[in-house]
């Protein structure tokens, strides 16, 4: 299983992780640090060891901004960015993992919030 | 195909003096042991072997050929490989066109550290060769051995 | 008709074992044009050789083929005795069988049977083996050396002390190079000018050697043992044979705000300058970007002021020819460019500086007069950080992909010099990985950390932002204890990569050497062969090659200088026969050879050929120079009309051979 999520990974995000010298320079230069559990370098470094399941059930994955900072300075070209992106796709796509019940929709709704919004985001979070 | 098994193929090798000849010789000195179909032409370099060599082999009546330089990037020569790589990629279309079988041409890359991996390509090559039984498309009938 | 003796060596049961020697010197003595075909036991023993000999006079043999071990073994036995006979050396072959043959092989009638066809291919192409005879070519007794750093300075010394003229060519007006700017040395700190000018002046007071400072190589022809080189003297509007070095131009000139190179732009000179007080040759350089006597017309003073008259606004570059026997290559390093580095701020905070400018404001005779003073406001900084690895070990276009090797060195040296002399500072080392391997190297780094107190922090910095109260926020990962730090600095200090300097290139263009992609120059082994160049005659000094250290630097430079001696010893070297040569007549001036020649072994000359209709044309053909040739025979493939071919494995013999293989 572990291993299948690994390969994934590695596909979607079209990064290899082998390339990193552990520099911890994605780490230094993110913005959202103080709010993830699990750093960028650290991202990284636990799919490489094929330890994804922490990184799933994780709200670090949903704290990165996506800013890229850490894929332009990294200095082996890693993209750590995309990295946690592919973890967060995994998570979204895992079938039976609801992120989103119907019961908790009418709280969320207000009059600003389109309602495309809200289909979309059941039909992506509710697996 | 019928695979014929005493058909005893006549193969010849050109290996580069400096990384592939070595390497032969070292699969010697270890005593690991290769069919005595292969028989081994001294080149300075891979990149010496003309392709017109490969062809008049096959001419004169060779099953295979195969040629073996120094690993890209370890030529002597610096840069002789390189254009054995190109020369033999181009020689392999030729090869196509006139249908002759792409497995009887080889390029290998053996150095001289690598005996053992230079007695394993020779019995892969000769087995290879053997399966596709004689060449008789490009030899010339003249030569053909009574 | 040939008259051909074939000899089977036993080499006692090695390959007796597994060979029936006899029947392969009966089947062998068949053969066309075989005359003699013997076996025996110990063809390599004297005896052995003897026969050889005496069966060379007896018969009077034109060819000779030796059945034994491989011919990387006693090749060069055989063609000894062949030779000792009279007979041309060249005109020997040597068929494996015992490599190729006996060891590999268990059946004695299959490992006959291929004996016999190893030793027919050799008879087949000693048929067409020519006598070759081993060119000669004279060494001019002088050496060139390019660069006048601590590489190049050792290599003439050496070349010097061995009794050999030696010229130094230095593109700047001094020599002495980075170690020069270095205030410091590790690992036991002391002074780099202390030692270095000494050797300065040794160079410049030593007869053999001649230094072209402020001078560049503009081109290179010839080949080992003879190149003619011209040095491209610039015009440095100053008479170097009138100029004493007195300085009162320098102190008189009006153009005072000039970056000072020297002190990496952290201070001004005058237009007309002298780069440092130690400067060898000490001669005043006058820089016409920024003259106004050049730019305009108008000044002057420095012509006024000088009591010898050396001041020469007319001077024009300068052109010298001369020939050299042997080339050392030290051109050396330059720390990279960090303006792509936007997130260390580089370019727009004084007070984040590079290693080679800290060493500038450390030392006596920097800017600061050896003070460490921040370049923005002049105050001691209490905090310093340090960043390792910027730009070395990197897989992007910014960086380099190599580590820089010097780097952990200098910097855990810069660390301790500073806790050393203001205990008060704090100083912090971003590391990746220190790598200190070297003698009394790691005890250096370990010194660093446990006697003088300073703190390496295993992470990166990712951000450095100057901010408005003068301070430096600099936010790095601390790996270990899984932090993002922020640390207030006064000032921080990149370790820069190193590449090689930028005139390499167009350097080994002219020499046909080899470079990798980073520029460096590519030595002819890695491991047998690591001062030599593939080219013939050139050899290669210090970091050009590859980063190195001092120590390093000045061992590889002794030892291309121990190279570039054994050439200049011979009075003339001998050349391999077995190159490439063309047939003038069917050569059509293509050029395909002379582009895949990695030697630059091939030239086109304009011939003049008598025409069957008696006329006279003129027609460029390929020439191969013997003594640069190496015998690859890449050219030989290349040649679409079959002009060029390579002695002792020429086209026909290779064929004569598939064709006695294959029969």
């Amino acid at each position: 299983m572990n291993k299948n999520e690994k390969d994934w990974i590695d596909i979607t995000s079209g990064v290899n992780v082998r390339k990193c010298m552990r520099c911890g320079k994605c780490t230094a230069t993110c913005p959202s640090y103080a709010e993830m559990e699990y750093h960028p370098h650290q991202f990284v470094y636990m799919v490489e060891k094929g330890d994804i399941e922490p990184l799933l059930n994780s709200d670090s994955l949903y704290k990165c901004l996506t800013c890229f900072a850490c894929v332009e300075r990294c200095p082996r070209g890693v993209e750590p960015a995309k990295v946690v992106e592919a973890v967060r796709l995994t998570a979204v796509r895992k079938q039976g993992n609801n992120h989103l019940i119907p019961d908790q929709i009418p709280a969320m709704l207000d009059d600003d919030m389109p309602q495309q919004a809200i289909v979309t985001a059941f039909r992506k979070y509710t697996k | 195909m019928q695979v014929n098994e005493n058909f005893e193929p006549v193969i010849v090798a050109f290996c580069c003096n400096w990384c592939s000849y070595a390497g032969a010789d070292l699969s010697g000195t270890n005593r690991l042991n290769y069919p005595t179909n292969v028989k081994i032409i001294r080149v300075p370099c891979s990149c010496r072997v003309n392709p017109i060599f490969i062809l008049r082999a096959f001419q004169r009546g060779a099953d295979g050929v195969i040629i073996c330089g120094c690993h890209p990037g370890d030529c002597h020569y610096t840069s002789g490989n390189y254009f054995t790589r190109r020369r033999i990629t181009l020689l392999y279309s030729m090869l196509d066109f006139l249908g002759i079988e792409r497995n009887r041409t080889r390029l290998e890359w053996v150095s001289a550290a690598e005996g053992a991996k230079f007695a394993a390509v020779m019995n892969q090559f000769t087995e290879d060769v053997r399966k596709l039984g004689p060449n008789r498309r490009l030899e010339d009938l003249r030569c053909r051995k009574q | 008709m040939q008259r051909i003796g074939v000899f089977v060596c036993h080499c006692g049961t090695n390959i007796a074992a597994t060979v029936d020697v006899k029947a392969v010197a009966q089947a062998l003595a068949n053969e066309p044009g075989v005359v003699i075909s013997q076996d025996y036991q110990y063809m390599c023993s004297e005896s052995g050789q003897d026969l050889v000999k005496a069966a060379i006079k007896e018969h009077n043999l034109s060819g000779v083929v030796v059945c034994s071990c491989s011919p990387r073994m006693h090749e060069n036995t055989f063609r000894k005795a062949a030779s000792a006979a009279g007979l041309n050396p060249y005109l020997v072959e040597i068929a494996n069988i015992r490599e190729q043959c006996s060891w590999i092989h268990k059946d004695i009638a299959s490992a006959t049977e291929k004996a016999v066809v190893l030793g027919k291919a050799a008879v087949a192409k000693v048929h067409l083996n020519t006598p070759l005879t081993a060119g000669e070519s004279p060494v001019v007794k002088r050496a060139l050396v390019i660069g006048g750093g601590i590489a190049g300075i050792q290599t003439a010394l050496d070349i010097a002390e061995a009794g050999f003229e030696v010229d130094i060519v230095e593109k700047e007006p001094t020599i002495g190079g980075k170690m020069a700017q270095i205030d410091k040395t590790f690992p036991t700190l002391d002074c780099a000018a202390c030692i270095l000018t000494p050797k300065m002046v040794e160079a410049a007071q030593n007869e053999k050697i001649t230094i072209h400072s402020f001078s560049e190589i503009s081109d290179v022809k010839g080949f080992v043992g003879n190149f003619t080189v011209t040095i491209k003297k610039k015009a440095r509007f100053v008479d170097e044979t009138k100029c004493t070095g007195c300085g009162l131009c320098t102190e008189k000139c009006p153009m005072k705000k000039v970056p000072n190179e020297f002190n990496m732009g952290l201070d001004n000179r005058t237009a007309v300058y002298i780069p440092f007080t130690q400067a060898v040759p000490k001669v005043a350089t006058i820089d016409p970007n920024y003259c106004m006597m050049l730019k305009n017309g108008k000044c002057g003073i420095c012509s006024k002021v000088c009591s010898v008259g050396a001041i020469d606004y007319k001077q024009t570059d300068r052109f010298v020819e001369q020939k050299y026997g042997a080339i050392v290559v030290a051109t050396g390093f330059n720390p990279i460019k960090l303006d792509k580095y936007d997130e260390f701020a580089y370019s727009w905070c004084p007070d984040v500086v590079t290693s080679l400018e800290l060493e500038r404001l450390m030392n006596a005779a920097g800017p600061n007069g050896g003070t460490l003073l921040r370049p923005s406001d002049k105050k001691h900084p209490h905090t310093i950080v340090f960043v390792q690895c910027v730009g070395s070990r990197c897989d992007d276009e910014k960086g380099k992909p190599y580590c820089s090797k010097i780097c952990c060195m200098y910097t855990a040296k810069h660390a301790m010099l500073i806790r050393e002399k203001y205990p008060d500072t704090e100083v912090y080392v971003f590391y990746i990985d220190v790598r200190t391997p070297g003698k009394n190297f790691d005890e250096f780094y370990r010194r660093a950390v446990e006697q003088y107190g300073v703190h390496y922090i295993k992470g990166m910095v990712g951000k450095v932002s100057p901010k408005a109260d003068g301070t430096i926020d600099v936010q790095a990962s601390d790996l270990l204890s899984n932090e993002q730090l922020h640390i207030d600095a006064d000032m921080v200090v990149l370790a820069a990569a190193i590449e090689p300097d930028k005139t390499a290139r167009p350097l080994a263009t002219m020499l046909t050497t080899q470079m990798d992609t980073n520029d460096f120059f590519t030595e002819a082994h890695p491991k047998l062969r690591p001062v030599e160049s593939a080219t013939a005659g050139i050899f290669l000094s210090g970091a050009c090659q590859g980063p190195k250290d001092i120590p390093e630097t000045v061992a590889q430079a002794s030892a291309a200088a121990a190279k570039a001696i054994g050439l200049l010893c011979k009075n003339s070297i001998t050349c391999n026969p077995c190159v490439a040569h063309s047939d003038e007549l069917m050569c059509n001036g293509c050029s395909a050879c002379e582009k895949v020649c990695p030697y630059g072994a091939i030239t086109y000359q304009d011939k003049e050929f008598r025409m069957p209709d008696r006329t006279t044309a003129i027609r460029r053909v390929a020439s191969v120079n013997p003594a640069v040739c190496q015998g690859c025979g890449a050219c030989t493939v290349a040649c679409p009309s079959g002009a060029m071919d390579l002695n002792g494995f020429s086209n026909s013999q290779i064929m004569s051979e598939v064709d006695a293989i294959c029969k």
